[in-house]
């Protein structure tokens, strides 16, 4: 009954079933972000942030209410 | 302190954990990137306010978790998510199978309640410390702990099993920090 520490221990034992639907949850919680951080960042952000840096010092930042993606 | 080059440039590389952060939390790819980019333009307004040397990934999230939660009770009467919307905003289209676990996942954490979701998704997703979590949540370091133990408890019973209240908090906590050892 003290085979906690070994990896292989079967899942159904007492503990085993639940910490290994935990890893599970944990994994596809990550695999979920990870795949969306994977992405980078979108051009629509690296240019957005030029943008307010070449203004800095202009007290107007943070006044684009639309939804506009600099295209034309 | 004034935006210098520096911290510009670790804004910019918060931004894919933050998108990751809106999708999760929303569901929804087109409104999460307008969380980021309303995240982003409080951020520069508000720049003065943030202090160097702090957690600004912590700072940045602490924007967006109440962005959008003032933004959600906004919305709330309005028309849900379609299901498929989060799948498209993927690059990557995964295999069948896997996609069926995937939006069974999806489904199941969108029945979590608001507070529960986003202790799990900061601590067991972006990676956050507990204490990191309670700040960005504005709660007690012992809510979170029991937001993210329910959350778990909850995941399972939806997608698995019934009944799993049979784990200890440190041992869920280990699974949602290290849980990979594959």
């Amino acid at each position: 009954m003290k085979e906690v520490k070994s990896k292989n221990a079967a899942p159904g034992k007492q503990g085993g079933l639940n910490a290994e639907i935990q890893s599970r949850i944990g994994h596809q919680l990550r695999a979920m972000y990870d795949d969306v951080v994977r992405q980078g960042v979108p051009d629509r952000f690296a240019e957005l942030i030029r943008k307010l840096d070449a203004s800095e010092g202009n007290p107007q930042v943070g006044n684009t209410g639309d939804k506009n993606d600099g295209r034309e | 302190m004034p935006l210098t080059d520096s911290l510009r440039d670790d804004i910019l590389a918060s931004v894919p954990s933050l998108r990751a952060f809106a999708i999760s939390l929303s569901g929804n790819g087109d409104r999460a990137d307008d969380l980021v980019q309303e995240t982003l333009l409080r951020a520069l307004a508000n720049i003065d306010s943030f202090q160097p040397g702090s957690n600004l990934p912590a700072w940045l999230f602490t924007i967006l978790r109440n962005l959008f939660r003032s933004d959600y009770r906004k919305r709330r009467r309005e028309v849900e998510d379609a299901d498929g919307s989060y799948a498209k905003t993927l690059k990557t289209q995964p295999a069948q199978s896997a996609h069926l676990e995937f939006e069974e996942f999806r489904t199941a954490l969108d029945k979590l309640p608001q507070d529960q979701r986003e202790a799990l998704i900061l601590v067991g997703a972006s990676g956050f410390s507990y204490e990191d979590a309670a700040a960005i949540c504005g709660c007690a370091v012992g809510t979170i702990k029991s937001r993210v133990n329910r959350a778990r408890s909850k995941l399972s019973a939806l997608l698995y099993v019934d009944g799993t209240d049979d784990f200890g908090p440190d041992e869920t906590v280990r699974a949602v920090i290290g849980g990979s050892g594959g």
